[in-house]
């Protein structure tokens, strides 16, 4: 910003403020120490009145960076919403007076602390800039769909329906994916709502796949252009500016550009060869239900026939589960979801079309979830399929006949039944490309037989199919069994490459109804990246943050820690081994500022200086005082409302305590911790999200690198002769509303056990 | 008289709970303005009322203070609560929707302070708990409530107690001539987040919800498990506030039943495995934890987590639909049925028996205010005949919180598409 900064403070005396605190010294403090320009008091700042105070002072006398001195940066949020100007809040209501008891003996301390909170404020607003966007925006609509199953093709139907056009990329020779072998498909609607409940009820049938349908849709609609036999062999850039190289088979190269980018690239089935003890390629009669398909789509309403001899099938057994659910060297761990109800659709088949034949499905547990699954299981019971609880233990060919050996769960008995076609219900393997951070696991291997085994991981990793040009690694990061999704409950298109959306089974298992709703919220979220990357706004969760990281070239060392631990993926190196932000692949976490060691890296509205110059300006008393300072840096999502909330309990927190908000722990940078000792504060306490496989981490990763970080701030410690007891990092839930202000308090308590630090001026 | 400014391009999200909130939010993070209204007095529905979230064991409040955060920086999103959609009249891309406002009796001037709480008097049950715990007269729903605005309760107006509500507020935000009153306003797009509702227990006789108090609900053991609840967070028999440690989950408690729900409603297999361990990391090793059963539908990658459970020693399985339950010394619920593995018949005797009540969808059949195709169980389906209405969640089939997110997701590009075409931009 051009303009001289001009700096404003506002304080509310409403909600208690005024009654137990000293208005006029915060106001001073905030003049004074605050070095702001006007300071003005209001009753109740939140009103009209106090809001049109503050937005007159903007517009008519400005006020360009404000400090508001009154409730927590939660509360009143869309009261306070000046998005022109910048802005700090100090918390004195949630953060002061509701989390201190009342009487005269608390009270200088008490005061203190709302007195540090105003110059904390001040201090940060000081060093902070209205962030506007960089101006490297443009607005992009195309999207690139990879994959042209029924995901690939529903993603670039829905998108260009809204008006975004898309180029829709399958390597292979026509559209349809692995579903496009399907004779029929498992019906998507539950009974309609006129039929009654009664076991005689018309209930809903195998239906028409609708393939080609789509397939038609898609090559009449002008918005979509379809390469087939391709691959991408590059793609770099950002949300907004994707550009990809787009290879035929023939040898052809096209480059396009593009705003977001959709993988849809489905399943791979599961190779059965894997499952001997099935007679699996023992005998042409055991065969998988992807397999089935093709033999019901041959028969087209006709008896379906073995395939060994073309005799009729009059009995079929359904293995479920086959190779799933288990723990078998080259299993499954997971259940494939969609098989269940794929095998009773198969043994309508030869219900319907098989005259007097047996169909069996064996069955551990039956899994037909909602409305349609259970309704179509009652279909599969109608159409006599008969089912048993039954583990299947192995599968004889004997001459012409197959023999199904299990035990009957029911019966609790070891039986087996004569049949004379075996169909497995196989599951889904994610059609992915290799785990970026494969590689990364050999790297860091800490000792030889690790290696060995990320080693392994390594060298059967599968070809790439986005051929990211990414500083970390080609394709989207996985989460477990290869699935590339975040694992994130209340975000399921959280993604760890912005504007990079997974639709599809490559995200979990799933049958074609999930498939294709799973694809249009992708498609969603696909469009959302392109536009906000358009109008310079960072991607979920910061939405409407324009702020971006920047970097002093001169100072940096090119020591690469940022380009490695950015969750995202997000920066770059460019030609000279400088780190290259690419700002709308950049969610605004912070992690890459904390973890950079020559402090070159910061937000216009967050930055090393925001939270330095806050820790800085807290009023340090003399050892003899015995008012010792805890610093505790907070998670803005998790730590920091459970304080709030423990205030609204009437949870009690040591008068001591300094708390700052911070966007994610791995945004916190070694040399606060490093300062704020240097300068006299006795203990610090670090609160982050939990990091482990279930981590609860918005940004992914940022938790966990803070720990990792911050497990080397013993060595800090121990250059400055300090116990390692004076900082504690800590786990913390939103839920914590008792623990964490108990866990700032143990530190105030463990303080007063080894002493004030000696660092006091 | 309560203004929304809104055109034929505005989108219409109908429910406020966590797929409402997706909707409405990923919409307006894509520049739509977007109407929010939501029934009750807050935003989260039945996501605020759970404790933890399978498979993660994380906790719904930080998801939710993500999406509250969202809500309150977007310009483009306008949020009504205690509002109700009674009626939608004309054509995709261009309806006129009509939506009934309950008076709160307290307007944006509240600061969340709590002196009107403290000055009235009057108690009711609280529903955020289920009845399981009062709440004054005057009060913020709970500790996270978005909008963070009190409410006064309709049965203190007129009573003293709203007098010294109003008197007690410094900032004049109590104003007792608040009446309902129902605005039309128009939109191109509906996205209908209704939700669910737990079946009603009562209705299953043999089980004896309404007669034994040690018999309750998922939902309500939810409330149970978390330490801000009614027992905070103690597990323990409501008869007598003693520790529940022997603990049964019945399954399909009111679906796949002819008899009541005809669906399955998926959610609860998982519910009663996250459950299990609430129970178990309570008591360790004195936990004893019963499931009875008819599949587990811990389905894809859910399974990993049904894998942890039985792995709990003190977690055993039963495949068996209950046939009855009736109440023994003490109070002690005890479990009649038979085990189908086997085939041998038990009475088991329990602290606590906890039903895995099934979802319905919270809107009855024949009440929707709008033309829509449901099906037997009333829950939406996709059709073309829905016009410019979709549904998101669990309105449209018995859903978990992760796939109810993603299927709102989807529904916000349905109604963008209608409003882009409202807009002229498709094509």
């Amino acid at each position: 910003m051009a303009d001289e900064k001009k700096f404003a403070g506002y304080i509310c005396t409403g909600c208690g403020i005024g009654e137990r605190l000293d208005a006029g010294q915060l106001e001073t403090t905030a003049k004074r120490d605050g070095k702001m320009a006007e300071v003005k008091q209001h009753e109740m700042l939140c009103s009209k009145e106090g809001v049109a105070m503050i937005r007159d002072d903007i517009d008519n006398n400005g006020a360009n960076h404000i400090m508001i001195a009154a409730c927590s940066r939660r509360a009143k949020v869309e009261a306070f919403n000046f998005t022109d100007v910048a802005m700090s809040r100090a918390n004195l209501r949630e953060g002061v007076i509701w989390l201190r008891p009342e009487g005269d003996e608390h009270q200088e301390t008490t005061q203190e602390m709302a007195d540090d909170y105003i110059r904390m404020a001040c201090a940060e607003v000081k060093f902070m800039t209205q962030p506007s966007p960089s101006g490297e925006q443009t607005l992009n609509k195309t999207l690139l769909v990879v994959g042209g199953g029924v995901t690939g093709m529903t993603s670039s139907i829905e998108a260009a329906k809204a008006g975004y056009p898309v180029h829709l990329v399958a390597e292979e020779a026509k559209l349809g994916g692995v579903w496009a072998d399907l004779y029929k498909r498992v019906p998507f609607r539950a009974a309609a709502v006129d039929v009654p409940n009664s076991k005689k009820a018309d209930l809903p049938q195998p239906e028409d796949p609708g393939i080609d349908e789509m397939v038609a849709q898609i090559e009449a609609d002008s918005r979509i252009r379809v390469h087939l036999n391709a691959k991408i062999t590059k793609t770099s850039g950002a949300p907004g500016r994707f550009s990809a190289d787009i290879s035929t088979e023939s040898g052809s190269t096209a480059t396009e550009n593009f705003g977001a980018i959709v993988q849809a690239t489905d399943y791979k089935p599961y190779d059965a060869n894997k499952l001997p003890e099935f007679a699996y390629g023992k005998t042409p009669d055991v065969v998988t239900n992807f397999e089935l398909e093709k033999l019901a789509k041959e028969a087209n309403g006709a008896p379906l026939k073995r395939p060994s001899d073309g005799k009729e099938v009059k009995s079929v057994a359904f293995v479920q589960c086959a190779g799933q659910r288990s723990e078998k060297e080259g299993h499954l761990p997971y259940c494939s979801g969609f098989c269940c109800t794929e095998s009773i659709k198969q043994a309508m088949y030869f219900k319907a079309q098989n005259p007097g034949c047996d169909a069996t499905v064996l069955f551990d547990d039956l899994r037909t979830p909602g409305a349609a699954g259970e309704d179509f299981y009652r279909s599969g019971q109608q159409a006599q399929v008969t089912f048993s609880k039954g583990k299947v233990s192995e599968v004889v060919a004997d001459g012409g006949d197959l023999k199904v050996k299990f035990k009957d769960l029911i019966l609790n008995e070891d039986t087996e039944m004569d049949c004379d076609l075996v169909v497995l219900a196989t599951g889904q393997v994610p059609h992915v490309g290799p785990d970026p951070y494969a590689q990364l696991a050999v790297d860091e291997a800490e000792d030889e037989e690790e290696k060995a085994k990320a080693q392994a991981i390594l060298e059967v990793a599968p070809p790439s199919i986005l051929n990211l040009d990414y500083r970390q690694g080609t394709d989207l990061p996985q989460l477990k069994y290869g699935f590339v999704d975040s694992h994130f409950i209340c975000f399921p298109y959280e993604t760890r490459r912005t504007g990079i959306y997974a639709a599809g089974p490559v995200r979990r298992p799933m049958d074609m109804k999930q498939a294709m709703e799973d694809a249009v919220g992708a498609t969603m979220k696909a469009i959302q990246a392109a536009e906000n990357a358009a109008r310079g706004s960072a991607a979920h969760p910061r939405v409407g943050d324009l702020s971006y990281p920047s970097f002093r070239k001169e100072g940096c060392t090119q020591c690469k820690r940022c380009t490695v631990e950015c969750p995202f993926g997000a920066i770059n190196e460019d030609e000279k081994r400088y780190p290259l932000f690419n700002e709308s692949r950049c969610r605004r976490c912070g992690t890459c500022m904390g973890a950079c060691p020559v402090r070159v890296i910061s937000f216009e509205n967050y930055s090393i200086d925001t939270v330095n110059q806050q820790i800085k300006n807290v009023e340090i008393p003399d050892e003899f005082e015995e008012k010792p300072r805890i610093l505790a840096l907070a998670c803005e999502n998790d730590a920091y409302p459970a304080l709030d909330m423990a205030a609204q309990a009437g949870e009690e927190l040591t008068p001591f305590a300094r708390v700052i908000p911070v966007r994610c722990l791995g945004s916190v940078s070694l040399s606060w911790i490093t300062d704020a000792l240097n300068s006299g504060y006795d203990g610090i306490v670090l609160m982050g999200c939990r990091r482990d496989e279930d981590y609860q981490c918005h940004f992914v990763r940022g938790s966990a690198i803070a720990a990792e970080r911050m497990s080397k701030v013993g060595d800090t410690l121990e250059s400055l002769n300090l116990e390692p007891e004076r900082v504690a990092v800590y786990e913390v839930a939103i839920t914590d509303i008792k623990r964490a202000p108990q866990l700032i308090n143990d530190m105030a308590e463990t303080v007063e056990k080894i002493g004030m630090s000696p660092f006091k001026f | 008289m309560t203004e929304v400014v809104a055109t034929n391009e505005t989108i219409l999200v109908v429910g406020g709970g966590i797929s409402g909130m997706t909707a409405a939010l990923e919409a307006a993070e894509t520049g739509k303005q977007v109407v929010l209204v939501e029934k009750r007095p807050y935003l989260g529905g039945r996501v605020s009322q759970l404790y933890k979230y399978f498979p993660k064991l994380c906790f719904p409040t930080c998801g939710l203070e993500i999406n509250q955060r969202r809500s309150k920086m977007n310009p483009n999103l306008t949020i009504l609560t205690m509002a109700e959609v009674t009626g939608i009249k004309g054509e995709k891309g261009s309806y006129t929707a009509s939506v009934k406002l309950s008076p709160r009796y307290v307007n944006e001037n509240c600061t969340a302070c709590g002196d009107c709480a403290k000055a009235v008097e009057a108690e009711f049950d609280d529903d955020y708990n289920y009845g399981l715990s009062k709440r004054k007269g005057a009060y913020l729903p709970y500790r996270m409530a978005h909008p963070a605005l009190y409410v006064l309760d309709p049965r203190i107006i007129g009573t003293d107690d709203a007098q010294k509500a109003k008197d007690a507020c410094k900032y004049e935000a109590v104003d007792l001539d608040m009446a309902e009153e129902t605005i039309d306003f128009p939109c191109g797009a509906v996205i209908w987040a209704t939700g669910w509702q737990p079946y009603d227990a009562a209705k299953i006789q043999p089980y004896g919800y309404d007669r034994f108090d040690n018999v309750v609900t998922s939902v309500e053991f939810e409330r149970m498990a978390d330490p801000g609840g009614p027992t905070d967070g103690k597990i323990v028999r409501p008869s007598d506030g003693e520790e529940a440690k022997k603990v049964a989950f019945i399954q399909c408690a009111g679906s796949r039943d002819r008899n009541h729900l005809l669906h399955c409603s998926r959610i609860c297999c998982m519910a009663s495995l996250k459950q299990c361990t609430y129970v178990s990391d309570a008591y360790g090793e004195d936990a004893d934890i019963s499931v009875y059963y008819i599949d587990i539908r811990a389905i894809d990658r859910f399974e990993d987590f049904y894998e942890k459970v039985q792995a709990i020693p003190q977690v055993k399985f039963i495949k068996s639909k209950p046939a009855s339950i009736v109440e023994g010394t003490d109070k002690r619920p005890v479990v009649h049925g038979v085990d189908t593995e086997g085939y041998n018949r038990f009475a088991d005797e329990h602290d606590l028996v906890v039903l895995a009540i099934g979802m319905e969808p919270s809107v009855d059949k024949d009440s929707f205010p709008v033309d829509i195709v449901i099906n037997r169980e009333g829950f939406i389906e996709a059709a073309p005949e829905n016009g410019g209405v979709f549904a998101a969640g669990s309105a449209s089939d018995a859903l978990d919180v992760n796939r109810s997110v993603q299927h709102a997701t989807g529904a916000a590009l349905r109604a963008i598409q209608v409003v882009n075409g409202a807009a002229g931009v498709e094509g």
